[in-house]
């Protein structure tokens, strides 16, 4: 039995996210092969090369793919399928958008989202925002599956050494094309893979006032999050929005500031280890989550943080 | 141009489940249902395409059992013309909810359908894709943005890094988050108007659909529950407790 991992990557370099998708791979057992299909993408099929427990490394080289649009990439996934048990993405943007695509066309059920592994047919995944969790079991030939970043700590980047392969590209279908994006610049870490993350809410009242999280952030190597009334408001950009039908994560630290806590809220967060609730309302919901509560006024709290922290790092 | 909505029928956003003692699934009965609240995002955005003087009839779709004609008539009341409920008692999984939906659309000939890009109760984020895919059409999943031109639709979608703008060829599908609009509510003359306006019933067998289910749920059960709620007097103290009882600094 052989699993194939669809790499999420930028041509350069794979996403981390591809890491915990090889690791879901690995839980399930069978051999590994990760497809990276691109442009120019043979760095990025040299890192899959390189990840621990991959045995193979198929790269799809086309012009098509530079953008992964999802139509495109899914023919080429199709194609390739037949001679897996179980095909997986990352639950990112990335995979959400190509592989159901991928599963309809197989004629196949996906199993989106998956914590965990129980056998190579069943799976748990969470429902209604992680409010509960279900054990389902696949009676398709192919496994389609997406896999929750957060559920499964990552394979490691370096130690292994698979064989490149090349395979033909399928070409591009015409049905969309990439126009352009607006990436956010950062230098911190991605919120997915960040140690630590502090995120802002609607206490923070203004963009502007995120200056505060971002200089406790470059403190404590953090990545900055929001919550989506933050988002909603304007605040911040999309792509910072933690929560049910933003990004799932699960740092080591997460300090949570101004946010009152909505299910959607915990959803996103409530698996990270430390949990660090500021918020001046002593009733929001968020400090049932938080190990640490400190109620009070944000504007006074974070300032006096961010100098404490300044302090002892000297 | 003609344009399809899929709404579902889902508990409330502000209901907390319960898990049933059983395992068997989340508590249902006497609990309020509304509209997906993607959906409703998707209503409002074909409303404002017909508003536009784009689209020209707007059908809403709903499975399931009589009662999704609840949720139909929330779509007929926010501005669409008219509904097709799919009627069936049977547990309908995302890939049979596709396939109704092309049978649906290959009958009704859209050049746009849209969908919300996850339903809150199951979290599957499949069927806008898998519709797309059945149909051989384009697809724009997570639009945050969207304009008509022509045979061609601009969509902006919200990735992990950030925006990307996509152009499809039309027919296409396309799946709405949370920044697209801002859904209106119904004014009571519309919901008094809505009552009117037709709804068609249709079954999955006449349709020649198979709807039966590919995935086995063999148990439903809570997450474990997090043990938190303490407090801390002091900045200072919290830095303590970080380093030297957490060590997460």
């Amino acid at each position: 039995m052989a699993l194939l991992v669809i790499a999420e990557h930028d041509n350069k370099s794979l996403k981390s996210a591809t890491l915990n998708t090889v690791a879901a791979a690995s839980a399930i057992g069978g051999e590994i092969h990760v497809l990276v299909a691109g442009a120019n993408a043979k760095p990025a099929a040299e890192a899959a090369a390189k990840v621990g427990g991959v045995a193979k490394v198929l790269l799809a080289e086309d012009a098509a793919y530079e953008h992964l649009l999802a139509e495109d990439l899914a023919a080429l996934v199709v194609k390739l399928a037949p001679q897996y048990s179980h095909v997986l993405a990352p639950a990112s943007a990335f995979g959400k958008n190509v592989m159901p695509r991928v599963a309809a066309l197989l004629d196949v059920a996906q199993i989106s989202d998956i914590s965990g592994v129980v056998s190579p047919d069943t799976f748990i995944r969470p429902i209604y925002a992680g409010n509960a969790l279900v054990t389902v079991q696949s009676e398709d030939k192919i496994k389609v599956i997406t896999v929750r970043g957060t559920g499964f700590p990552a394979a490691p980047a370096e130690g292994g050494s698979a064989s490149i392969e090349t395979v033909p590209g399928a070409g591009s279908a015409g049905l969309s094309r990439y126009v352009g994006a607006e990436l956010s610049k950062s230098e911190r870490p991605e919120l997915t893979s960040a140690r630590v993350i502090v995120s802002g809410g609607r206490g923070m009242q203004s963009g502007d006032n995120f200056k505060l999280l971002e200089s406790l952030a470059d403190k404590l190597g953090a990545a900055v999050g929001a919550s989506r009334a933050a988002v909603d408001a304007g605040f911040v950009p999309n792509d910072y929005q933690v929560g049910q039908t933003g990004k799932i994560v699960a740092p080591e630290l997460y300090i949570a500031v101004g946010i009152s806590g909505a299910i959607q809220h915990l959803a996103g967060m409530k698996d990270s280890k430390v949990i660090v609730a500021i918020n001046k309302d002593e009733e929001a919901p968020i400090f049932q989550v938080a190990d640490y509560g400190i109620v009070g006024d944000l504007f006074k709290i974070v300032p006096e943080l961010d100098a404490e922290l300044a302090k002892r790092q000297g | 141009m003609k344009v399809l909505v899929a709404v579902k029928r889902v508990i409330d956003y502000n209901v907390k489940i319960r898990v049933k003692a059983d395992k068997t699934g989340v508590e249902t009965a006497n609990v309020k249902m509304s509209m997906n609240p993607f959906d409703e995002i998707g209503v409002e955005e074909a409303v404002r395409l017909k508003e536009a003087g784009t689209a020209t009839e707007i059908v809403a779709v709903s499975m399931g059992p009589q009662a999704c004609q609840e949720t139909i008539r929330t779509a007929l009341a926010m501005g669409a013309d008219r509904g097709i409920h799919v009627l069936t008692e049977a547990e309908l999984q995302p890939l049979a909810v596709a396939k109704l939906l092309k049978a649906l659309c290959d009958k009704e000939q859209p050049r746009l359908a849209i969908l919300g890009k996850q339903a809150i109760d199951d979290d599957s984020n499949q069927t806008g894709q898998m519709l797309a895919a059945l149909l051989g059409w384009s697809q724009a999943t997570f639009a945050s943005k969207l304009k008509i031109e022509g045979e061609k639709a601009l969509v902006t979608r919200e990735i992990d890094g950030g925006l990307e703008t996509v152009e499809l060829k039309l027919p296409a599908v396309m799946t709405t988050d949370l920044r697209l609009n801002e859904p209106r509510y119904a004014s009571l003359p519309n919901i008094m108007k809505a009552k009117k306006k037709p709804i068609d019933q249709v079954t999955p067998e006449a349709l020649g659909v198979d709807v039966a289910p590919r995935l086995v749920i063999l148990k439903t059960e809570e997450p474990p529950k997090r043990q938190g709620g303490k407090k801390v007097a002091s900045v200072q103290e919290l830095v303590d407790k970080l380093k030297n009882e957490a060590r997460v600094i």
